[in-house]
C-alpha cells in the first residue's frame, strides 16, 4: 500500500523537475521548486508512517503503534525552509520583472 | 471590497488571533507550535490586505514589525544560550518547578500547559517571529511591487508574448 | 565550562549576533559596528582554540542539548545534533571563519554614505554561522538545513545593491541551489528509511559494511547536490554570474562558503565509500569533473572582458584543481599509498590557498572600486600611478593564483601535479597548463588596469581598515609560499589524515 505513496513521490519529483527546467517562466519555475519540495515532503512524512498508527502523543495514548515522530519535524523544518527560499525567489522574480519588463527567461541572459 | 466583506475581516479579527495564540501556546501538548500559530496569524494581514486595500496596508508600521521579528529571534537565541551551564539548547527550565517547568505526573492525562520548561517559551518566540516576517514579506510585496506587478502590463507576465 | 561548549558556540554566537543587529543599528552605525566585528571575534576565537586542539590531536565531538555530555542513547545509536570538531572541520572553518571576518572588516568603511547596513550584517552574520554550521555539522539534516541557510543568506547579500541584473543572477543561484537541496533532502529520507539514523558516523558505520545500490543512490543524489553547491563542471554556470554581479566583498564570503561546500562532500564520499569497490569510480569521475572544470575556467576566462566575471571563471578552475586533487585521493583510498596520500594534503592545501587567493582578489576589485568609484573596471588603467599599494597586492594575488614560487599557490599545486601524475599524467599536464593560462590571462588583466599612461580620474584614499585586512591576507599568502614545509606538517598533514581516517570519526560518535 506504502508504494503507491513512492509512485507519487516520483510522479511529483518528475513534473517538479520537468517544470523548472523547461519552463521559461520564472514564476512556473518557482511553482515547480515548490512541487519538487512537496515530493521531497510527501517521501519524508510516508517514511514515518505505520500501518494503523496513531499521532506520536504520548498523553493519552491508547496505543504505542505511533506513526515516527523524527521525519515529521524533519518535514515541518524542510516546510518552513521551502517558504523562506520561496518567498525570495518571488521577490527576485519581481525585481527581475520591474528591470526587464518580463518574466521569460530567455528574454535576456547574463552575458559579456 | 464591499462592506460585507470588511465586517467579516473585522469580526474575524478574534476567532484567528484566538487560534493562533492556542496553537502557539500548545505547540509543546499538541501538534503545532511556533510556525503554525504564527502563520495563521500573519494570515490575518493578508485577510486584511484584501478586505481594506492599499490605504489600509498603508497606515501599517514597518518598524514594529522589523522589531518583533528581530526580537522574537534574539529571544530564540538568548534562550538557548541560558541552557549554557551544561550545554547549548539545554532545556534547563524542565522539572524546576517554575515558570513552564512543572513536572508531569505519570500516566495518561490530558497535557499540562506549564510544562516542558523553554520549549513553550522557544515557541512564542518563534510565532512573534514568523509572524511578524511574515507579515513584512507579505506587507513589502503588496505594497511596493503591487503595482508594478497587476498594472497595464499584466498582459505581459506570461512567458510567450 | 565556556570552552566546553566552544563547537556550540562557534555557530551561536553569529547566530545571535545576527539577530541582535537589528537593536544595536537603532543605537547607531558605531555600536552596530562594533557588535558586529566582536561577534565575529568571538567566533573566530573560539574556531582557533578549536582548531589548534584539533591540530594537534584533540577532537570534540559535542552533542546540542544534551544533560550528559555522552552522544549514544540507552539504544545505541546517536540521537542528539552532533557537532564533530576534528583536524579537518576545524581547519576549514577556521579559513571560512577567517574570510568572513575580513570581509567584515573590509566592508566597515563600505557603508558609511550607504543605506542599510544592518541588514547587510545580518546577512553576512548568518551566513557565518551557516559556514561554520557546514563544517561542524555531524548529521544529515543539520546539513541540509545549514546548507539552505547559506543559500537563503548569500542569495540575499548578492542582490544587496539592487543591481537589476544581479537579481538575475541571485534567481539563477536561488534555484539551483534550492534545487540541489531538495536533492540532497531525498539522500537523507532514503538514508532514514533504511537505517532509522540521521547521523553521517553511525550510518557510514553501517554503509562500510554492506553497501548496496540504495546506499549508492543516496550517496549520489547528496554528492550531486554538493558538488552544485561548490560549483563543479557541469554545473559551474552560476558561477561566474554570481560573482560578476555581486560586490567583491560579497564573493569573497561566496568562496568561502564554496570552500565549505568542497570540505562537506568530501567528508561524506570519504565517510560513505571508504571500505566500497565503488570509491574507485567515483573518484575518477571527480578527478574528470576537476579537470573539465580547469579546462571550461582557464577557456572561458580567457574571453571574457568583465573583470569580475574573469575572476569568477578563474574560480571555477581553482575549484576544479581541489576537486582533481581529493578526487584522485578517493579513488585510491581502499589501499591508500604515497602519491594518494600527498594528492589528499595538496588538495587541502589547494583548499586553503583558493581562500586565501581568490579572497584577495575579489576585495582588491572591491578595494579598486571603492577608490576610483567607477563601477565599470574597463573605463580604468593606469592605476599603478596613483596607487601603487593596490597595484603590489594585485600582483602578489596574480601570482599566487597561478601558481608562481615562491607564493602559496605553488607550494599546493606542484604537490597535486606530482601526486596526480603518477596516477594519471594527462590530468597533470592539463592542470600545468591551466595554471600557465591563468597566469597569462591575469597579465593580461594587470596590465589594462595598472599599467599604461596615469589614470587621470580622482583617486580616493585607501582606508587603512581595507589595506589592513588586504595586507594579512599577502602576509599569509607569503607564509605559506615561504614556509611550506612548516604548514604541511603542522596544519594539511594532520587534516588529510582526519579526512581519510574514517574509523577516527566513526569511532568518536560511536
Amino acid at each position: 500500500m506504502i508504494g503507491f505513496v513512492f509512485l507519487a513521490v516520483i510522479a511529483l519529483a518528475a513534473i517538479g523537475i520537468y517544470a523548472a527546467m523547461f519552463k521559461r517562466n520564472l514564476i512556473k519555475i518557482v511553482v515547480g521548486i515548490n512541487i519538487i519540495a512537496s515530493a521531497a515532503n510527501l517521501f519524508l512524512v510516508s517514511l514515518g508512517y505505520r500501518e494503523g498508527g496513531i499521532a506520536p502523543i504520548f498523553t493519552g495514548a491508547e496505543s504505542l503503534n505511533m506513526v515516527l515522530a523524527t521525519p515529521q519535524a524533519l518535514t515541518l523544518t524542510s516546510i518552513v525552509i521551502n517558504l523562506a527560499v520561496t518567498a525570495l525567489m518571488l521577490s527576485f522574480a519581481i525585481m527581475i520583472y520591474r528591470h526587464y519588463g518580463s518574466l521569460d527567461a530567455l528574454k535576456r541572459r547574463l552575458k559579456e | 471590497m464591499s462592506p460585507i466583506v470588511k465586517n467579516v475581516a473585522v469580526v474575524l479579527v478574534i476567532p484567528i488571533t484566538m487560534f493562533g495564540l492556542y496553537i502557539i501556546l500548545h505547540g509543546h501538548l499538541t501538534p503545532g507550535g511556533g510556525f503554525p500559530g504564527g502563520a495563521i496569524m500573519a494570515s490575518l494581514v493578508v485577510l486584511f490586505f484584501v478586505a481594506f486595500g492599499k490605504e489600509w496596508a498603508k497606515k501599517i508600521n514597518k518598524g514594529i514589525l522589523f522589531f518583533g521579528e528581530s526580537f522574537g529571534l534574539a529571544l530564540f537565541g538568548l534562550l538557548a544560550f541560558l541552557g549554557l551551564g551544561t550545554s547549548f539548547f539545554h532545556n534547563f527550565l524542565a522539572n524546576s518547578d517554575s515558570l513552564f517547568g512543572m513536572s508531569i505526573p505519570f500516566g495518561a492525562n490530558s497535557g499540562f500547559l506549564w510544562s516542558g520548561g523553554i520549549i513553550p517559551l522557544m515557541n512564542i518566540a518563534v510565532g512573534l517571529e514568523v509572524f511578524a516576517a511574515l507579515s513584512i514579506i507579505a506587507v513589502v510585496m503588496f505594497l511596493e511591487n503591487g503595482k508594478v506587478m497587476f498594472s497595464e502590463k499584466e498582459n505581459n507576465v506570461g512567458g510567450k508574448k | 565550562m565556556i570552552l566546553e561548549n566552544a563547537p556550540a558556540l562557534a555557530i551561536g554566537i553569529p547566530l545571535f549576533a545576527a539577530f541582535a543587529v537589528f537593536f544595536f543599528g537603532k543605537l547607531g552605525k558605531r555600536a552596530m559596528k562594533v557588535w558586529v566585528v566582536a561577534g565575529l571575534l568571538a567566533a573566530e576565537v573560539f574556531i582557533i582554540w578549536l582548531a589548534m586542539d584539533a591540530l594537534s590531536g584533540i577532537s570534540h565531538f559535542y552533542a546540542v542539548g544534551a544533560q550528559v555530555p555522552g552522544i549514544i542513547s540507552q539504544a545505541g545509536f546517536p540521537v542528539r545534533v552532533v557537532l564533530v570538531v576534528d583536524a579537518v572541520s576545524a581547519l576549514v572553518a577556521l579559513v571560512a571563519m577567517s574570510l568572513c571576518l575580513l570581509a567584515g572588516l573590509f566592508s566597515l568603511r563600505f557603508f558609511e554614505k550607504k543605506e542599510g547596513g544592518e541588514k547587510f550584517y545580518s546577512l553576512l552574520l548568518l551566513l557565518a554561522a551557516g559556514i561554520t554550521g557546514l563544517s561542524f555539522t555531524g548529521d544529515f539534516f543539520t546539513m541540509f538545513v545549514f546548507l539552505e541557510v547559506i543559500s537563503i543568506s548569500s542569495a540575499g547579500l548578492i542582490v544587496f545593491f539592487r543591481e537589476g541584473e544581479g537579481f538575475e543572477a541571485g534567481f539563477k543561484y536561488l534555484v539551483l541551489l534550492a534545487i540541489g537541496a531538495l536533492f540532497l533532502l531525498f539522500g537523507v529520507g532514503i538514508f532514514y528509511g533504511k537505517y532509522g539514523l540521521l547521523n553521517i558516523g553511525a550510518i557510514a558505520s553501517l554503509v562500510g559494511v554492506n553497501a548496496s545500490f540504495i546506499d549508492f543512490t543516496a550517496v549520489a543524489l547528496i554528492a550531486s547536490a554538493l558538488l552544485l553547491k561548490c560549483g563543479s563542471f557541469p554545473v559551474h554556470m552560476w558561477k561566474p554570474d554570481v560573482y560578476q554581479k555581486a560586490s567583491g566583498i560579497v564573493s569573497a564570503v561566496l568562496v568561502a562558503s564554496g570552500l565549505v561546500g568542497i570540505y562537506a562532500l568530501f567528508r561524506v564520499l570519504f565517510l560513505m565509500l571508504a571500505n566500497t569497490p565503488l570509491s574507485a569510480m567515483v573518484g575518477w569521475v571527480i578527478a574528470i569533473l576537476g579537470v573539465f572544470s580547469i579546462f571550461v575556467g582557464v577557456t572561458m576566462a580567457l574571453k571574457q572582458t568583465s573583470l569580475k566575471r574573469l575572476v569568477g571563471y578563474a574560480a571555477v578552475a581553482e575549484t576544479g584543481f581541489v576537486l582533481l586533487a581529493f578526487g584522485t585521493g578517493l579513488a585510491a583510498v581502499t589501499s591508500m599509498d604515497i602519491f594518494s596520500f600527498r594528492a589528499v594534503i595538496g588538495g587541502m592545501f589547494q583548499l586553503v590557498n583558493d581562500g586565501l587567493d581568490l579572497g584577495l582578489l575579489f576585495l582588491l576589485i572591491a578595494a579598486v572600486g571603492f577608490v576610483t568609484k567607477k563601477k565599470r573596471i574597463g573605463e580604468i588603467s593606469g592605476l599603478a600611478h596613483k596607487s601603487p599599494v593596490l597595484a603590489v597586492l594585485f600582483l602578489i594575488g596574480m601570482f599566487a593564483i597561478s601558481g608562481m614560487p615562491p607564493f602559496n599557490g605553488f607550494a599546493s599545486k606542484i604537490i597535486i601535479y606530482e601526486s596526480v601524475y603518477m596516477a594519471s599524467p594527462v590530468f597533470s599536464i592539463v592542470g600545468i597548463l591551466g595554471s600557465v593560462m591563468l597566469l597569462a590571462i591575469f597579465v593580461k588583466v594587470f596590465v589594462a588596469i595598472f599599467l599604461g599612461p596615469p589614470y587621470k580620474g580622482k583617486v580616493e584614499v585607501l582606508p587603512k581598515s581595507m589595506l589592513l585586512v588586504m595586507c594579512i591576507f599577502a602576509f599569509f599568502i607569503l607564509l605559506l609560499g615561504l614556509f611550506p614545509k612548516q604548514a604541511i606538517e603542522g596544519v594539511f598533514l594532520p587534516a588529510a589524515k582526519a579526512l581519510i581516517n574514517s574509523q577516527a570519526y566513526i569511532g568518536g560518535i560511536l
